[in-house]
């Protein structure tokens, strides 16, 4: 049986980018990072990055494991610290791709200060953050990002704090890539992370993402099939949308989409710049001459496509023996969302019991703890929320369309 | 104790007579010893080193980058060493504070660096342009958790360029963070500063795995340094956490594991104290009393040892340069020989604790203290070696 496992883990497809004598994880059933993560490690093998110049690294929290099971260069930090990490690993090894993956609480809690000046120096790393409104690895804690009125382990009334809208403070901390996904949209994911591989500068992309053990479950919002299905209701994708818009109301529309996507020197660029002004020809650029970098930078340039190239043509290859069923565009997976939708509307006749039964559980549970008029009204309106999200289907399918 | 070293690169050696203060003597030991990386953020009285770094780096090669605070200065300094390089930062107590976070983490993940932390009187924001040596306590037991480190002491300017480049060698040779505690006097003390030609200067280099990947272990427990590491990009895909890891660096959260990594860390400097500790003793032998001083306040007790000596009292000096770990050995050794221990130093009270421990109440310990703002009137460090020698 053991010999089996280890045989599965050596043909599993993600051998080479995960560390696979790591598995199993500790991610709860349902839980959007390990999709997450398998949306990275596609993305990668598509960028055609050479895996030993590819460094992740992570802070605290169940985001922060990620880190442990990527099978490249990679830094488990301390809680809030992983962006400057990275900043130090870019800096002194530029040759290196530095990806940040950590979650909302790291990155923008803790760690806030260091997200808006990694932004404000426009660093070329890639940060994913996953945003599922919760500090999963505590218990469920309330974080920057919890939408208002939502029910955490530390707001038991309630969410009453204003929340962060991550792409907005990006965009105006100097962010030059900026994208949201959730944890549903993996094609989406994979070609944005992917686009943020091969590009230069700070890239931000959000997923939001369910926690099933803790904010789901506080909230009376299902398990994780039921999140992936209120963002294929809820997701409206507008690409290039103001980032002011993008905030997100409790149970509400969620924006996604790519947001921001401009030049401006990087760091390290902006150095050079400086200083090639200042101090003239005399001065020779950061960890390289002039010849070195332009002759690596077209040597890397070849080998990404030819590697990418090598991916696209398997990829194509296996999409003929499946009849075209990987066939990869930023619209695809909307379009046969919708479709998705209207056949599990149809299928699931009764979702009205559940939302009864919920009703009835949360008010016993009322009463028996006789919790205050507030706590009352909270958890009935988190119910009714359930209620009208499975009768809201069908218009909510029809404003998409 | 055979360590490999290397002639210093000479793109960062400056060399020949200079007159500089101790601040920026520490930036160009740092730069001498092969340091190609700076992370900081700006604090009295540090300032001059982060200041020397930044104009030199460009000529050097070196990266440096003003951090948005010292959290993120300490953790960019992790950062970097892990992609190759050789890193230091400078502060002084409140930035310290922050960066016992991840200095904590350095520790753990067995990261070589170098921390000068230019003392200045506390606590919290206290007197930032005055003198003070408070922090000793603080440069070991700062972090969480039972680690063990190394830190040195300079006296003069010419002793931080030299203690700069041995604080990198030791922090190379047993992965572990360094600190130099200077104070605000030797920092901004202006003196004649010699920094001879590279081929002079013997460098640690960083010891690189080059074995086949499937026998790379990022760590070794055994209690010994001169331990390979790694860096970003050499292709052993490295994985380092916070978390107690085994040989490989996987996360092993257990009692068993905790020792195991906990021993190594802590026997990896303590039991090789002997190859660390570094002691400047004069006349030693037959003295009734020896003065325990360190920094700015062993030159201050040399006038109350020449006068006490005029005086026809047996004085001898014990200077330490290594702070951590603690000359324990030598002090055991002297305890039970001299009649009296005088510790002057620049805070209420804080190495002469270890003195007074290991003197084993054989000898009787004087604590000469001082609250920091200025250094010690020597009058009152020879009263005490008067009333030790009673």
């Amino acid at each position: 049986m053991s010999s089996d496992i280890a045989q599965f883990k050596k043909d599993s497809p993600m051998s080479g980018t995960l560390r696979m004598d790591r598995m199993s994880h500790i991610w709860c059933p349902g839980c959007g990072i390990g999709s997450e993560v398998n949306a990275f490690a596609e993305a990668v093998k598509r960028s055609g990055i050479d895996p030993d110049k590819l460094a992740v690294v992570s802070g605290i929290g169940c985001t922060g494991r990620v880190a442990g099971y990527v099978d490249f260069d990679s830094i488990h930090t301390t809680h809030g610290r992983a962006i400057p990490v990275a900043t130090g690993l870019k800096l002194a090894n530029p040759n290196m791709k530095v990806v940040v993956f950590s979650g909302e609480g790291d990155l923008t809690g803790i760690g806030g200060n260091h997200f808006i000046h990694a932004a404000r120096r426009n660093m070329d790393i890639v940060v994913i953050c996953n945003n599922n409104f919760t500090y999963g690895m505590t218990g469920g804690q309330v974080t920057p990002t919890t939408p208002h009125s939502a029910i955490s382990s530390t707001t038991p009334f309630g969410n009453h704090e204003y929340p962060f809208n991550l792409p907005f403070l990006a965009d105006a901390a100097g962010a030059t890539y900026i994208a949201r996904w959730t944890s549903m949209h993996s094609r989406n994911l994979i070609q944005s992370i992917e686009e943020a591989l091969s590009r230069k500068g700070f890239s931000f992309i959000e997923i939001i993402s369910p926690c099933t053990t803790l904010y789901l479950r506080r909230n009376r919002l299902g398990d994780g099939v039921d999140a992936l299905q209120f963002y294929q209701e809820s997701a409206v994708l507008k690409h290039g949308a103001d980032t002011r818009e993008a905030d997100i109301d409790f149970q509400g529309k969620i924006v996604i989409g790519k947001f921001v996507d401009k030049n401006k020197p990087t760091y390290i660029e902006a150095l050079d710049n400086r200083c090639v002004k200042v101090v003239g020809d005399d001065y020779e650029l950061y960890g390289k001459t002039v010849p070195e970098r332009e002759a690596e930078e077209k040597a890397e340039k070849e080998r990404v496509a030819a590697r990418r190239a090598a991916v696209m043509a398997e990829e194509e290859k296996k999409a003929k023996s499946e009849k075209g069923v990987t066939k990869i565009s930023a619209k695809i997976p909307v379009k046969s969302a919708a479709k998705k939708t209207t056949t599990k509307v149809a299928k699931k006749v009764a979702p009205k019991t559940t939302a009864k039964a919920t009703v009835t559980k949360v008010k016993v549970k009322a009463k028996s703890t006789a919790k205050t008029a507030t706590s009352k009204v909270k958890a009935k309106t988190a119910a009714k929320t359930v209620a009208k999200k499975s009768v809201a289907k069908t218009p909510a399918k029809k404003t998409r369309k | 104790m055979n360590i490999k070293t290397v002639p210093a690169d000479p793109k960062g050696v400056d060399s020949g007579p200079h007159f500089m203060d101790g601040d920026h003597a520490l930036a160009e030991g740092a730069l001498a010893a092969g340091c190609r990386f700076f992370a900081g953020y700006p604090i009295t009285p540090s300032t001059e080193t982060f200041e020397r770094f930044a104009e030199r780096a460009p000529e050097v090669g070196a990266m440096f980058i003003q951090m948005e605070d010292e959290l993120a200065a300490i953790a960019a300094n992790i950062g970097a060493a892990w992609g190759g390089q050789k890193v230091m930062t400078v502060t002084c107590g409140p930035g310290f504070s922050l960066m016992v976070e991840n200095i904590g983490l350095a520790a753990m993940t067995e990261t070589p660096m170098v921390i000068c932390n230019v003392q200045r009187a506390g606590p919290s924001t206290g007197a930032p342009t005055l003198t003070a040596q408070q922090d000793m306590m603080q440069a070991k037991y700062g972090p969480h958790g039972d680690n063990a480190m190394i830190a040195l002491s300079p006296d003069s300017p010419q002793e931080c360029f030299d203690l700069a480049i041995e604080a990198f060698n030791l922090s190379e040779y047993y992965r572990v963070p360094v600190v130099i505690l200077t104070d605000e006097t030797v920092g901004h003390m202006h003196e004649k500063v010699v920094i001879p030609a590279a081929d002079q200067i013997k460098v640690v280099p960083r010891n690189l795995y080059t074995g086949p990947k499937e026998d790379f272990r990022p760590y070794k427990f055994d209690g010994k340094g001169g331990h390979p590491m790694t860096r970003a990009g050499d292709g052993y895909h490295f994985h380092v956490t916070g978390l107690t890891h085994n040989e490989k660096g996987y996360p092993v959260v257990t009692a068993d594991q905790n020792k195991i990594v906990v021993t190594h860390l802590m026997e990896k400097i303590n039991g090789n104290a002997d190859d660390i500790v570094r002691l400047d003793e004069d006349q030693i032998e037959g003295a009734d009393v020896v003065v325990v001083s360190y920094g700015i306040t062993s030159r201050i007790a040399v006038k109350a040892i020449q006068d006490a000596r005029k005086e026809g009292i047996k004085v001898g000096s014990l200077r330490m340069i290594t702070i951590w770990p603690f000359c324990e050995k030598r002090i055991r050794e002297l305890a039970g020989k001299v009649k009296t221990f005088v510790v002057p130093e620049l805070n209420y009270g804080q190495m002469v604790l270890e003195v007074e421990r290991c003197a084993g109440g054989k000898s009787k310990v004087i604590s000469v203290n001082h609250c920091g703002g200025a250094v010690h009137d020597p009058e009152v460090i020879l009263e005490a070696i008067r009333k030790g020698n009673k």
